[in-house]
């Protein structure tokens, strides 16, 4: 729907950047990462933070899911499992962006 | 593994709630941290004169604004302390020539900007500067769904068609929108539009939000006050449009707690997750704070932001549950609203220390109720409208 063109899909091969309104910042004062997106202040745990930095345009999602099994040594079905849920949660959401839609 | 984003803010009954929000685990809001988003409201000067202004009846006039130099003191001060986000708002805050080097300032120094407008002062050029400096959203507010309502309770000629043409350029500048809708009793027939013209401008999100009687909406109360039947509609309306919507539209929406039975918990509870910052730089405990007589509140001139927070006496005297009288300190639901509206308690008990009458528990809540009831049946329609002068009464349009 052309409509919400700028609400994406999650697939393997999507290279997802965090939305230019969505803000991915240490805070400080609190010792946590947060998120920060309009009117509201999101925390996210460490394996989303992790994940969330190597969302940089770049690497595709099918790599940043290789690159966390490898890591951890884990199931890479899980893996991707986990890592695609959390990207189109925050996709669904209208916080990621395609990188070459990215206004830089 | 399974990563997970906790939603830090609660689930927002008022919108100025998402405003502001502490951690939820009530240990630590015991603790009063610093909120992780304020209010700046950087000028009461505005082309608008809407008959509901959340400013105070006495406005603060321009000589006596912030500087620019103090404005962006303040905002590292701000960032340093561990607010998270700035809403620049007003009065209209386009209206400062310097909003530009504000923006730029507050996002070099970490902070997230959002832009409270009425939009009629933007120019497309205007907004892609803003935006170059890092402002991060953009709220317009709009006054009904088309131009003949709304350009009257705006009091502003062309205000409307100036608003859409804003919110077509935010898109175009891929800034995120909320359109914000003020909703009484002369424009609530015009909703499901408003709606449509939400989704029509692809804003993000939309807040219905009734008006809250104080201060200019308060003297408009009898223009203002929406009748039973419209509230039922209103509510019908929202609920079947949020479910149409789902993942189109984000709607909040903001009863008028005139209608409800149990009170809103106003600004997450005095002084535990907000603060804002009137034009000449006083720390208030909401926007409203002003029209309760006899507080005195302190200035970013003359203290630092932290100790105002930990310090104030205006803070300090409605803080957590101590200060409540009864019904309110033996109720089960104190720390659940903490007690309600302070500045409601004044407007319509003269005692900012009474349980908000908006509380089905205080002694004069089913007489202003009824007042509230009749007004709403009545014929006024003129508006007062919202001035440097003290208000001006709208003309009759019979007589026209």
């Amino acid at each position: 729907m052309a409509l919400r063109s700028r609400r994406i899909d999650i697939t393997e091969q999507s290279r997802p950047v965090l939305a230019r309104h969505a803000k991915l910042k240490f805070d400080k004062a609190r010792q946590v990462w947060v998120i920060l997106v309009p009117e509201r202040v999101l925390a996210p745990d460490e394996i989303a933070v992790e994940i969330l930095q190597l969302c940089d345009g770049v690497r595709t999602v099918d790599q940043i899911i290789d690159g966390l099994a490898a890591k951890y040594t884990a199931d890479r079905g899980e893996i991707g499992t986990d890592v695609i849920a959390m990207l189109k949660d925050l996709a669904d959401k209208g916080f990621l962006a395609e990188a070459q839609d990215r206004k830089s | 593994m399974s990563p997970t984003l906790t939603d830090a803010s609660p689930v927002h009954a008022d919108p100025t709630d998402g405003l502001a929000v502490l951690e939820q685990r009530k240990s630590q809001a015991e603790t009063f941290g610093i909120p992780l988003a304020v209010l700046a409201e950087v000028t009461h000067r505005c082309p608008l004169q809407c008959p509901y202004c959340s400013n105070p009846v006495e406005l603060e006039g321009g000589g006596t604004e912030l500087s620019t130099d103090e404005w962006k003191r303040v905002l590292s001060e701000l960032a340093d302390i561990g607010v998270l986000q700035i809403h620049f708002s007003g009065g209209e805050p386009t209206a400062r020539k310097d909003l530009e080097e504000l923006i730029r300032h507050a996002t070099d120094v970490g902070l997230y900007t959002n832009l409270i407008t009425s939009a009629v002062l933007l120019t497309k050029n205007k907004l892609a500067v803003l935006a170059d400096a890092g402002l991060c959203h953009v709220q317009i507010s709009f006054q009904g769904s088309e131009s003949g309502v709304a350009d009257r309770v705006a009091g502003l000629k062309d205000a409307h068609a100036r608003k859409i043409e804003a919110a077509h350029w935010a898109r175009e500048l891929r800034l995120p929108l909320t359109v914000n809708a003020v909703m009484h009793r002369q424009n609530l027939f015009q909703l499901p539009d408003i709606i449509q013209l939400a989704v029509d401008l692809d804003a993000d999100r939309l807040e219905v939000a009734n008006v809250q009687y104080y201060g200019w909406a308060l003297k408009n109360r009898a223009a203002l006050m929406p009748t039973i039947a419209q509230i039922d509609e209103t509510s019908r309306i929202v609920e079947e449009a949020t479910e149409r919507l789902k993942g189109i539209l984000a709607i909040d929406y903001v009863v008028p707690d005139y209608y409800a039975l149990r009170p809103k918990k106003c600004m997450g509870g005095w002084g535990r997750q907000f603060f804002n910052i009137s034009p000449s730089g006083k720390i208030l405990p909401c926007h409203a704070a002003e029209t309760i007589t006899g507080l005195e509140f302190e200035s970013v001139r003359d203290h630092s932001i932290a100790w105002i927070w930990q310090n104030s006496d205006a803070f300090n005297r409605y803080r957590g549950t101590g200060w409540m009288p009864d019904p309110c300190q033996s109720c089960e639901f104190k720390e659940v609203d903490y007690g309600g509206c302070r500045c409601q308690a004044f407007a319509l008990t003269g005692n900012a220390g009474n349980t908000d009458p908006a509380c089905a528990k205080s002694s004069v809540h089913d007489s202003i109720f009824k007042t509230a009831m009749s007004e709403s049946e009545g014929d006024s329609r003129r508006f007062i409208y919202r001035n440097f002068a003290g208000g001006t009464l709208e003309n009759d349009p019979h007589e026209a």
